[in-house]
């Protein structure tokens, strides 16, 4: 097995598909695994392309996930071959924004894999994956509103109890200690 | 034997072997491994860990605490679950010893961070395990009289860690006075050299230095 | 927000079609987990899992905790495999930090991550047949000779499920005295238990109806799916990560990787069998060849361990599928993002398609073969 590079990948994407906006972004980690970022409007067509290339056969959509940073919002697949298998290669596209432009198109049709895992990016994070078969919560309950995993979320503040404070819970604390809770 | 049914009749051989099994193979703990809880006790392993306590040293639980409520472990705790209030003198100064440490049980997740955290010693795990109380919250809430045990209960639980435990402190005592013992030779020795130093000149002034 | 899962049953099936709801408290959906199923007659038409009854939201936790106060977190996920879950933390963290582990620590981890596999696979035995009607006897004489690998757990680790045994750079503590010699003699005794489940299970001709030719997944779709592990593998895919990622010592181990032909349940069910007799073989060879040596990299800080700014991926092969966490490091004390690849969840991806046209009480069945574990699907 060697080891598929990101760049190898890329040469061949710009090779096929001209047009389409990838770059590589470089990852400082000593893991190495520098991504690909594509533009939210090629994701499809640059997927299509990945799974379908001869050389390259990423047929395996291993993990979805979602990344929240303060200007927009980021989509991340781990992309594995099991028939050359090689990988991760690591594609990302970008939300345009946090609110009402969150969104990027949905790779379920590519890869079926990615259905729940873009269910919970969309649950826990707000992305909206156009074109997602059946784009609904899926850990949270529907009526829930906010997206837990942004990193501007506010928890509600139902402490019941709390005999070990620690920091602004303390504040919660003395509260809720207004209603203290009934003794037995 | 492959006649249809001949399937189930192996798999109910293998049951019977079971059943009788378990009427005779005490022994060997292989068939029957069911114990009389609470009249028979597991014998637990030495590793086995429930909820964290205080080891104090000697007699008297606040004489020989070894916590200096340095609140790592607090901070460490993955699920929070330490409250730990550092004591005032009686002028109102903050000393090395906790006034209030709690630990709250059904919280707790026994995953032992705040044991390796601890850098003096002085939390370790448990292996108690029949803890029950009247209703949610208080009772299992435990307070430092019910957190601290003594050297000797850890000893009783936990020999082989108890004695490297004891080892580290002894070696650590032994550092300290060694290097106690080194800062004061080498306080001596400066005086001394600055003795010499001093009864030099004196000689030197009374008689000039010859050239080697 | 989209159509609700409420609507699901919303009057719209045709007359003779019957629609229920299997769950949550159900006890042959391993936890508290949903299925909306409609049929017509006992035949299953739609089938809809609904999820996050036993959510707690694990990452967030993480992401608010610091980097080592995640790894008693991974425990919880799938409760009975925590040996393979910290495994894969360390695994992950040790590519984002690149961190060497000492190879001591390697065989540990590669002891304790084959035992939970081999008792997963053992408690899998027991489950299946539960989910067929056949409570009490598999079940116990699985949990029986499950005890005893959780004996020695707790004999190394402290703690029967909740073992926290992985560091970065190593795992938390040595072997006790003679550990090693307990665990060599304890499982030379079972492929003998191994035999007798065999005798007791793969003949009996009721099993076989229920299994064979039930839930038959190809190997395209299965990949497609993102399935992973047992399963993946019966359905005739040649994919474990330990061969192909060869992590760890995995390279200097000798050991087959077992693959299903029909993609049924019973080639799942076998294949778990299959796996476990590896297992044994895996075992064996890193118990006599671990050697002496440190079990934790001492240049690594556990306490205040911070990262450098990037990302990883790491995974391995857990008992139940591929196990991966997806980490971001903005180089600071917490993780910016901690992210869990539950394998437990993808493999239910094609839950739906493996039903269609099956009998209500052969769902089961299905969902059994998968074998889910709800604290990894809702984390």
């Amino acid at each position: 097995m060697s080891p598929l590079l990101p760049q190898t990948v890329l040469d061949r994407l710009h090779a096929a598909l001209p047009q389409a906006r990838v770059e590589l972004v470089n990852n400082p980690s000593p893991s190495g695994q520098h991504a690909l970022l594509v533009h939210r409007e090629d994701a499809v067509q640059v997927a299509e392309f990945l799974k379908n290339d001869p050389e390259l056969l990423l047929d395996y959509a291993s993990d979805v996930s979602g990344v929240d940073y303060p200007e927009y919002l980021e989509a991340v697949y781990h992309l594995f071959s099991i028939a050359k298998k090689h990988g991760p290669i690591v594609l990302k596209t970008r939300t345009g924004d946090r609110g009402a432009d969150a969104s990027v198109p949905s790779l379920t049709r590519v890869w079926k894999s990615a259905d729940f895992q873009e269910r919970e990016a969309f649950d826990l994070f707000g992305i909206r994956f156009e074109g997602h078969p059946d784009l609904r919560r899926l850990l949270m309950w529907e009526e829930f509103e906010d997206f837990p995993l942004r990193k501007d979320y506010v928890a509600p503040n139902d402490c019941e109890y709390e005999p070990t404070p620690h920091g602004d819970i303390v504040q919660k604390a003395a509260a809720a200690s207004a209603s203290p809770v009934p003794q037995a | 034997m492959n006649f249809p049914g001949s399937g189930i009749i192996k798999g109910m051989a293998v049951t019977a072997l079971n059943i009788v099994g378990s009427y005779f193979d005490r022994a060997h703990a292989k068939r029957l491994i069911t114990e009389q809880y609470p009249e028979e006790r597991p014998k637990l392993a030495e590793a086995s860990r429930s909820f964290p306590f205080l080891v104090f040293d000697g007699d008297d639980p606040e004489k020989g605490i070894r916590c200096v409520a340095c609140k790592i472990c607090e901070k460490e705790c993955p699920p929070q679950c330490i409250y730990i209030v550092k004591d005032t003198d009686a002028n109102g100064k903050p000393i090395m010893r906790p006034k209030v440490f709690d630990i709250d049980i059904s919280v707790c997740m026994g995953c032992q961070i705040c044991v390796e955290s601890c850098p003096f010693e002085s939390i370790r795990m448990d292996n108690i395990y029949e803890v029950s109380g009247y209703d949610r919250f208080a009772p299992l809430v435990l307070h430092k009289p019910q957190l601290l045990k003594s050297n000797a209960y850890y000893h009783g639980i936990r020999p082989t860690e108890a004695a490297a435990t004891d080892a580290r402190i002894e070696a650590a005592r032994l550092r300290k006075e060694a290097a106690a013992k080194a800062a004061a030779a080498k306080v001596a020795a400066a005086k001394a050299a600055a003795a010499a130093k001093a009864a030099g000149e004196k000689a030197a002034e009374t008689k000039p230095t010859q050239p080697e | 927000m989209s159509a609700s899962s409420s609507n699901f049953f919303s009057g719209t099936a045709d007359a003779g079609a019957l629609e229920v709801s299997l769950g949550p408290h159900h006890p042959s959906t391993h936890g508290v987990f949903r299925m909306n199923v409609r049929m017509e007659g006992e035949t299953v038409v739609k089938l809809q899992p609904v999820f996050g009854y036993l959510h707690r939201n694990h990452e967030k936790i993480a992401e608010k905790n610091s980097w080592l106060a995640a790894m008693p977190y991974t425990d919880r996920l799938d409760y009975i495999c925590s040996g393979t879950n910290n495994w894969a933390y360390a695994v992950a963290v040790e590519k984002l930090a690149g961190i060497e582990v000492p190879e001591r620590a390697e065989y540990l981890r590669v002891i304790v991550g084959e035992m939970t596999r081999l008792q997963n696979h053992t408690a899998f035995l027991g489950f299946i047949l539960g989910d067929m009607g056949a409570w009490g006897s598999a079940l116990m004489y699985a949990f029986r000779e499950r005890e005893k690998i959780l004996d020695l757990f707790e004999e190394l680790t402290g703690a029967r499920m909740m073992l926290n045994y992985a560091r970065f750079g190593g795992v938390r503590c040595d072997t006790p005295a003679g550990w090693l010699d307990k665990a060599r003699a304890y499982l030379a005794t079972y492929p003998a238990f191994l035999d007798e489940m065999e005798q007791f299970l793969t003949g009996n001709e009721i099993l076989l109806s229920r299994l064979q030719g039930v839930g038959v997944l190809s190997a395209q779709r299965a990949i497609n799916g993102g399935l992973s592990g047992p399963v993946l593998r019966a359905s005739g895919v040649d994919y474990d990560i330990r061969k192909v990622d060869g992590y760890s010592i995995y390279p200097r181990l000798k050991f087959r990787v077992p693959r299903g032909e029909v993609g049924d349940c019973f080639d799942r069910f076998m294949l778990r069998l299959l796996e476990a007799r590896e297992s044994l073989k895996i075992l064996q060879q890193a118990l006599d060849q671990i050697p002496e040596g440190p079990v934790v990299n001492p240049a690594v800080k556990q306490r205040g361990f911070k990262p450098p700014a990037g990302e990883a991926y790491g995974r391995i092969e857990g008992p139940k599928g591929e196990l991966g966490f997806h980490l971001v490091s903005n180089g600071t004390e917490k993780p910016y993002r901690y992210h869990v690849r539950p394998p437990s969840l993808i493999n239910l991806t094609l839950l739906e398609e493996m039903c269609l046209g099956t009998k209500i009480a052969d769902v089961m069945v299905i969902l059994g073969s998968i074998d889910i574990v709800l604290g990894e699907v809702d984390r």
